[in-house]
């Protein structure tokens, strides 16, 4: 069965386990520093990349404020080329559809180009249930599938593994799905990348239905596109005979010369490369060259949820390309899976709420996950505004719709507030603490939830005089 | 008019000296500073944590108390930047159009201290003198939100006798971020670790920054570890001449040259 992060821990409480495992640190840290010093530089060769960005930001918000509109007009355009269109609201209806689709080829043996969407709602487990057989042929995704394991990452999503235990997955769990691993595997990239191409190879050729995502439609034509790196999509994209690509609304751009924005920034914030090797487009089938069927299926999933915040909306302007993760220092301690979403991060850490609602503890923990540094603001390439976002999120959660609430925390901070808005019960307050702090010992640790504090760090002196009782005992220091 | 100085609540209570040296300095600049005594606290906690509806009411405080000064001086980034960053959303969901007028009135008048220095006083050179070891932590606040660029650096810099030390990784945050440290202790811990062992490359004797939180953050990981860095926020610094000598218990820097 495949894994889901249904049930999945608070951000919290992963992290504590998440931030004790040396090796994912390391194994994380390493690769967002590399990818994000690859992306540094090239953007630093671009003088005309923060007018990109306004306009990439600009595209997509005009996108989301028509985007019933835009989403007519690829319906139009795909049934027109020859496609099929269906709609699906939520995870559940998607993936009835998508096992549908497959189940009237009677294939039970199908490809997957790597989707973020198709994790997020769960494909890969339906299709299972009705007996049909999925594989990935991205590495990362297939390096995910065959470990059992779970993405970490929208790009990378096996970002937290290193080469030896890349060597292990492939050695134990490659033969029981086709083709084995060469006996003398070694955990050289060249090597892992062959076994890997072998592994996937037979199945390309003997697949008859592939399920993609895509990074783009393009309403003007009903065109769908896809940027890659391995040139796995470009084959299942072109030798199935049925193409099914599940997509989010909101991978809308109106016309071919806004997705010219888009390719310029999605390579160099995602993997640090002016181009990505492969972008493939296509529209509707085309008779003597690849799929003979081709079916869209458009997919809500809370996306109309997140559309409905004003300022959660910006979220959907996200591409996907990982910069806002590769930059995060709490991404960087804890991986991707300690924030119980296919879609982790800082975008994860607004997304995540916003297309499912901060009704449960988990979901609720996620606005949270964030030290409000702004370093992802600085990177996104659609400037997506994560820390206004998370604000405003936390206000949903504390003072909002939202269901979970913090019932003791807002006693404590009301009672802060209670204090601190009548200036002399606070100098009362103040000098209290000063009296307090020659009865807390320096090595304490502190009870409850307050121990986060002192778990790592030694709490300061408390001064026996306050700033105010000094400037009233000198007389503004005159004295 | 005097600039009346906002000393935020945690350097009210916790770092009085930085609200002194805030006092020295301004008046060896020739600023007259008043403090307003029924001063509180901004209410970044609250905001920062969700509560807008509580941060209205410490925003309500703030306009009461400080409505009439023409200069509002603050030593902290983050403490500094709430009125112009939080106020508006808080009056917004308290329903307020009063506060709302309010806020908007006042939030330009409300200063961070080090750029009150370089960009309303006009000074880089403030006659400061500090023989110590310095790294500088540019918090996310300033750096960030604040945009203080190389203003601190500038200022530290002109001080006589330092020896000033960059610290590497400096942009990463320490991982205070309030109530984050608390709630997301793990985290915050671990990100703090490595802030203080990129603290402890520099061999610097103090570490400076623009806020005593994250100073706090840093400084209580470096104490529990039993290192001896002093953390100073850059003010104290600032405020220091020759004739106050060295530091009594941290180290005089050997060469006393810019690095
Ligand atoms: S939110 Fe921005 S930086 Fe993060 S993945 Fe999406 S587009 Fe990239």
């Amino acid at each position: 069965m495949s894994k889901t992060f249904m049930g999945w821990p608070t951000f919290p409480k992963a992290a504590e386990t998440a931030t004790a495992d040396e090796q994912l640190r390391a194994n994380v840290r390493r690769a967002t520093h590399t990818i994000r010093t690859k992306r540094a530089a090239l953007v630093e060769e671009r003088p005309d990349w923060q007018d990109l960005r306004d306009t990439a930001a600009a595209l997509k918000d005009d996108v989301l404020a028509h985007l019933d509109t835009y989403l007519e007009q690829i319906e139009e355009k795909v049934t027109a080329a020859g496609g099929t269109v269906h709609w699906a609201a939520d995870a559940d209806e998607a993936n009835r559809i998508v096992t549908g689709l497959v189940r009237d080829t009677g294939e039970s043996e199908i490809v997957k180009v790597k989707s973020m969407l198709t994790e997020e709602i769960g494909l890969d487990g339906a299709l299972e249930a009705a007996g049909i057989s999925a594989r990935e042929t991205d590495l990362a995704a297939t390096i995910v599938q065959l470990g059992d394991d779970l993405p970490s990452h929208v790009v990378v999503p096996a970002l937290h593994r290193n080469r030896s235990e890349i060597r292990d997955i492939f050695a134990r769990e490659m033969g029981k799905h086709g083709r084995p691993a060469p006996e003398d595997l070694t955990d050289e990239p060249e090597e892992l990348a062959e076994a890997a191409r072998l592994h996937m190879r037979e199945k390309f050729l003997k697949a008859k239905v592939a399920v993609s995502g895509a990074n783009f439609m393009v309403a003007e034509t009903g065109t769908l596109c896809i940027v890659e790196s391995e040139g796995n999509g470009r084959m299942c994209l072109t030798l199935a005979d049925t193409l099914i690509s599940v997509v989010g609304i909101e991978k809308t751009v109106p016309t071919w010369q806004d997705l010219e924005v888009y390719l310029q920034l999605l390579a160099r914030s995602a993997t640090g490369e002016r181009m990505a090797p492969y972008t493939s487009t296509w529209t509707g089938v085309t008779d003597g060259d690849g799929p003979r069927a081709f079916h869209l299926v458009l997919v809500d999933n809370g996306r109309t949820r997140a559309l409905a915040d004003p300022v959660g909306r910006q979220a959907l302007r996200c591409i996907r390309c990982g910069a806002c993760m590769n930059i995060c220092p709490v991404y960087e301690r804890t991986g991707g899976q300690t924030y119980g979403s296919v879609y982790p991060g800082p975008i994860g850490a607004i997304l995540n709420p916003l297309l499912k609602g901060a009704d449960d503890p988990q979901t609720a923990s996620l606005p949270y996950a964030s030290s409000l540094c702004g370093a992802c603001n600085e990177v996104c390439p659609v400037k997506i505004r994560f820390t206004d976002v998370l604000l405003k999120l936390r206000h949903d959660v504390a003072e909002g719709d939202a269901k979970v609430k913090h019932r003791a925390e807002k006693v404590a901070l009301k009672a802060v507030e209670g204090v601190m808005d009548r200036g002399p019960l606070w100098n009362a307050a103040v000098k209290a603490a000063g009296t307090a702090g020659r009865l807390l010992p320096k090595d304490m640790n502190l009870p409850g939830p307050l121990h986060g504090w002192t778990d790592s760090r030694a709490l300061p002196d408390i001064p026996k005089e306050s700033f105010r009782s000094w400037w009233k005992r000198t007389e503004g220091g005159t004295k | 008019m005097p600039t009346a100085l906002f000393v935020t609540c945690l350097n009210d209570t916790l770092y009085p000296g930085t609200g002194q040296a805030a006092v020295t300095l301004l008046r060896r600049l020739g600023v007259a500073v008043d403090f307003p005594q029924q001063q509180s606290c901004c209410g970044q906690m609250h905001y920062n944590t969700g509560y807008r509806k509580e941060t209205a009411k410490l925003a309500r405080h703030f306009v009461e108390v400080f409505g009439e000064y023409d200069e509002i001086v603050v030593p902290s980034a983050s403490c500094g930047g709430l009125p112009s960053e939080a106020y508006e959303s808080a009056a917004e969901a308290a329903g307020d159009a009063g506060l709302l007028r309010d806020v908007r009135e006042i939030a330009p008048r409300v200063h961070e201290l080090t750029q009150y220095l370089t960009d309303t006083l006009g000074v880089e050179d403030v006659g400061a003198h500090f023989p110590h070891r310095v790294t500088y932590h540019p918090t996310c606040h300033s750096l960030r939100a604040r945009g203080l660029g190389d203003r601190p650096y500038r200022l530290l810099r002109a001080v006589g006798g330092i020896d000033f030390v960059e610290l590497p990784a400096q942009e990463e945050c320490c991982g205070f971020g309030g109530t984050f440290s608390v709630k997301n202790g793990a985290v915050s811990g671990a990100m703090n670790g490595d802030k203080a062992r990129h603290v402890l490359e520099t061999g610097a004797h103090v570490l400076a920054a623009v806020d005593n939180s994250c100073l706090m953050n840093i400084g209580g990981r470096l104490t529990k570890d039993g290192h001896a860095v002093r953390t100073m926020h850059l003010v104290e610094i600032l405020a220091r001449t020759e004739a106050d000598g060295p530091l009594a218990d941290v180290p005089v820097a050997r060469n006393g040259a810019l690095r």
